[in-house]
């Protein structure tokens, strides 16, 4: 069984106090605990600072473009779907740059796991509001305040009935690590969005400030309702819910593709004797 | 004997049917075949042609004359009643098309009637046609009739059956009503092969093991990605359709990292989505195969014809320098073992290999003589299983003599594999020191470039060994090339120096064609692009001038005769 030990990377380069600590705190956890060793799994992340996760552990890691995780995920995954593939992405790389592919992920219930680290504002390029910045929000690139609605992540996955949705926080690190154990566990596409406090670019969104919003989920709570779900997605503000909102058990898509019902692509050997059969085809 | 049938039509009145069977027909006989298509970017309507070449001769390129041009509406006889030769003739249904021809060149043949009386459906017109044509061409139905059972199969013997009595209509009506008819095809023996460009590009990627193909459909490369989902079974691939081509590409370098043979393929405007994803491959040392298929731009251009004015971007393309090799076949067989040694390159340097094409090779169709597999290169370069498990230490991009580190397949060792697009050590974590990056810029770049130049195969001469007048040129141009030295060589000393391995541009050391170049009296550069973008490459490369450029950019493909009247208009 593997141990925190397995799993020291390289010395983190956020800043003192960056959410990205207890993201990570809680990641670890949720591997040891499951028994799943480095070499078992792969990270795929994106550019800014949650990009730089998979480095500061150890396991397989494709550390790409910025927005572009979940298509080299997905590729991944349909070659070997034994691997466990992990997306670690940010609000602006997964909702601002990769939108496109947020959406077609979750139509595609690939079995992937998506953890955004979502702290409401670009770090690393310094302080621009990003997808999910409140609207209003003056930052230097944008004096007049934030003209655009700020995007609703849960929301915008229940409408498109991803298979699991959960929203955890940086600083809850027992309940985050459960909602990444459950999300490894579900069958399909999984979305965690984590709530991660920006120290240095993020003076709204504080720990502070979502520690006087932010509540679990009540333990009667049914999160295989849609409606009520997406009632609980729209809550933001006052309250803020934490926990898994939906999830479903749509068909996944690794289990329809005929092609690999009996091994991994990546198991499988060409056959180069079949050739001479193709060619008579073109006769 | 050389025939060429034209067979006009609108969108969606299956004339691509016709030309594919009286193709099929062809090839099965024994002839060499050479067709192209020209059609609109719409559905429905328009005007679009099917030109098919057939000769007891090796043929490469299309004619202007025409024989006999089979007319499904008015515009097929008003654009190309002037491409008929002597003797040559049109048939048409003059209650089908509403108007009469009396002149002499004219054959009515009642299509739809006949399909009715015969085939009991109008349906069956275009069977019809095809009897006919078989009928002027006094060809027996046999070859037909297994192509209509094996085409109507699924539908069952009533279909079939009546299918066959449609095309003997067509053939009887045709035997006496055109005594006239005078292109007797000498008789063949044997089947011949029949494949397009991009079929040829997708069978090079089967023989080449490739697993994993993702991409946006766009024409001219649509065809990859509905041929390789026809083997998924068979073969074990995996197509994905992606939601854009920056998809498109990220998925299979995911799928390359993985662990097998991924490509992806494109026109220019979906590949300008992808040099983002170009550069990642060049960073990250993931194997990987692009089919650009170009037609005329810039932006949308005119998307269902041909250009060949995406090199230079094929080459520059994406920032920061990295290796890459850049292939671009003339023929089929070319199209097919250069995509095998696209993948071969890519696994064994881990760099991104463009196959480069066009509308035309695309879709012209041609009776090659059957591959060669035994010429397939199959190299696995991969670290797995037991090799990568009884390892003692792993680095994914160790440093090395060739600047190849080993490719891991994550996994099957209990070492983690680490890719990464900021600059990184050999463990491939991020690093921001000079002296790694350096290193790391040699090891991926500067080692391996000579290598990659070593293998790439020199251009190819053909015709006269020391000629005064030297035929350029590159990709799809191959065949109208050829046949016009074929025609020009009669009295002349002249060649044709075709490239189809483009980059690194080969060098002279195996074979001096600068030399062939500078010792000729006159070298022409033929291309279809407007600005000679292989002449501007050339000069980059070699310092080598051509004195004259025959540059073709309305989005139609040379013919042998346009390109002989252009070449003449030179050398007089």
């Amino acid at each position: 069984m593997p141990t925190l030990d397995d799993y020291k990377g390289q010395t983190p380069a956020w800043c003192p106090g960056c959410g990205n600590f207890g993201i990570l705190k809680s990641f670890k956890d949720a591997v040891v605990e499951l028994g799943i060793e480095p070499h078992q799994f792969t990270i795929v992340s994106g550019i800014g600072q949650a990009g730089k996760f998979p480095h500061y552990l150890k396991c397989n890691t494709f550390n790409g473009l910025h927005g572009r995780t979940l298509p080299v995920a997905t590729g991944i995954r349909l070659a070997n779907h034994e691997m466990l593939v992990i997306a670690v992405a940010g609000d602006g790389d997964c909702y601002g740059e990769g939108g496109n592919h947020f959406m077609h992920a979750i139509r595609r219930n690939i079995g992937l796991k998506l953890f955004v680290h979502d702290n409401q504002i670009y770090g690393l390029t310094k302080g621009q509001p990003s997808p999910t910045t409140a609207e209003g929000t003056v930052a230097k690139n944008q004096p007049f305040g934030v003209f655009s609605e700020q995007m609703n992540p849960i929301a915008l996955a229940i409408a498109l009935d991803c298979s699991f949705v959960a929203r955890g926080f940086a600083s809850d690190p027992v309940h985050l690590k459960d909602l990444m154990k459950a999300a490894i566990l579900h069958k399909g596409f999984s979305l965690v969005d984590i709530l991660q406090p920006c120290v240095t670019f993020n003076k709204i969104n504080t720990y502070e400030w979502y520690k006087q919003r932010a509540y679990h989920l009540e333990p009667e709570y049914n999160p295989e309702d849609r409606i009520k779900a997406f009632a609980r997605a729209l809550e933001w503000g006052d309250r803020i819910p934490l926990g898994i909102i939906y999830k479903n058990n749509r068909p996944v898509l690794e289990e329809r593709i005929p092609v690999i019902n009996n091994s991994p692509l990546v198991k499988q050997t060409f056959e180069k004797s079949k050739l001479e059969t193709t060619l008579k085809e073109f006769y | 004997m050389d025939y060429s049938i034209k067979i006009g039509g609108e969108a969606g009145q299956g004339i691509q049917t016709i030309g594919d069977t009286l193709s099929r027909i062809f090839s099965r006989s024994g002839y060499h075949v050479f067709t192209h298509q020209d059609y609109e970017s719409r559905i429905r309507g328009g005007h679009n042609f099917f030109q098919i070449r057939f000769s007891d001769k090796s043929i490469m390129a299309s004619r202007d004359g025409i024989d006999i041009i089979v007319a499904l509406d008015k515009e097929s006889i008003a654009f190309h009643e002037n491409e008929l030769v002597e003797g040559g003739l049109i048939i048409y249904d003059s209650s089908s098309l509403k108007e009469r021809h009396e002149k002499q060149n004219f054959l009515d043949i009642p299509f739809e009637k006949l399909a009715v009386e015969h085939g009991g459906s109008k349906i069956m017109a275009n069977t019809v046609a095809t009897g006919a044509v078989l009928g002027m061409l006094r060809m027996d139905l046999n070859v037909l009739r297994g192509i209509l059972t094996d085409t109507f199969t699924k539908k069952g013997d009533d279909v079939i059956n009546a299918n066959i009595k449609a095309a003997q209509a067509g053939h009887e009506f045709a035997v006496k009503n055109c005594p006239q008819c005078s292109f007797i095809p000498s008789s063949q023996a044997g089947q011949k092969m029949l494949i397009a460009g991009i079929e040829a590009i997708a069978l090079g990627a089967v023989a080449s093991g490739c697993k994993f193909y993702s991409a946006y459909p766009m024409t001219p490369s649509t065809g990859i990605m509905n041929y390789l989902a026809g083997k998924e079974k068979e073969y074990g691939i995996i197509v994905e359709q992606a939601e854009d081509e920056i998809s498109a590409i990220n998925m299979a370098l995911g799928a390359s990292f993985a662990g097998v043979r991924s490509m992806t393929g494109t026109a220019g405007g979906g590949f300008a989505l992808m040099v983002e994803g170009l550069s990642l491959a060049g960073m990250t040392e993931t194997p990987i195969v692009i089919a650009l298929g170009q037609r005329p731009a810039p932006a949308t251009g005119l998307p269902t014809r041909t250009e060949q004015g995406d090199l230079l971007f094929a080459i520059y393309s994406a920032h920061g320098e990295f290796p890459r090799v850049v292939f671009a076949p003339g023929t089929p067989e070319q199209a097919f073992h250069l995509t095998n040694k696209a993948f071969d390159m890519a696994e064994k340097y881990q760099i991104p290999s463009i196959v480069i094409f066009d509308q035309y090779l695309a879709d012209t169709v041609w009776t090659p003589e059957k591959f060669d597999l035994n010429r397939i290169v199959l190299n696995d370069y991969r670290l797995a299983g037991d090799a990568f498990r009884n390892l003692t230490e792993y680095k994914r991009y160790a440093f090395t003599d060739t600047g190849i580190s080993p490719l891991g397949v994550p996994g099957d060792a209990k070492y983690v594999v680490v890719a990464d697009s900021d600059e990184h050590d050999e463990d491939g974590h991020i690093i921001e020191d000079a002296e790694t990056r350096i290193k790391m810029v040699q090891k991926r770049l500067l080692k391996k470039v000579p290598l990659i130049r070593k293998e790439i195969a020199p251009p190819l001469l053909y015709g006269n060994s020391a000629p005064e007048i030297v035929l350029a040129g590159w990709g799809s141009t191959y065949g109208v090339i050829r046949e016009a030295v074929d025609v020009l060589s009669q009295g002349r000393s002249i060649a044709m120096l075709h490239f189809s391995e483009i980059y690194p541009f080969p060098s002279v050391e195996a074979f001096d064609y600068l030399t062939i170049l500078n010792n000729a009296k006159l070298c022409f550069c033929i291309e279809h692009n407007a600005t000679g973008q292989f002449a501007h490459l050339m000069r980059a490369e070699t310092g080598y001038e051509f004195k004259a450029k025959i540059n073709r950019y309305d989005g139609r493909p040379f013919t042998v005769d346009n390109l002989l009247e252009e070449i003449n208009a030179h050398i007089g």
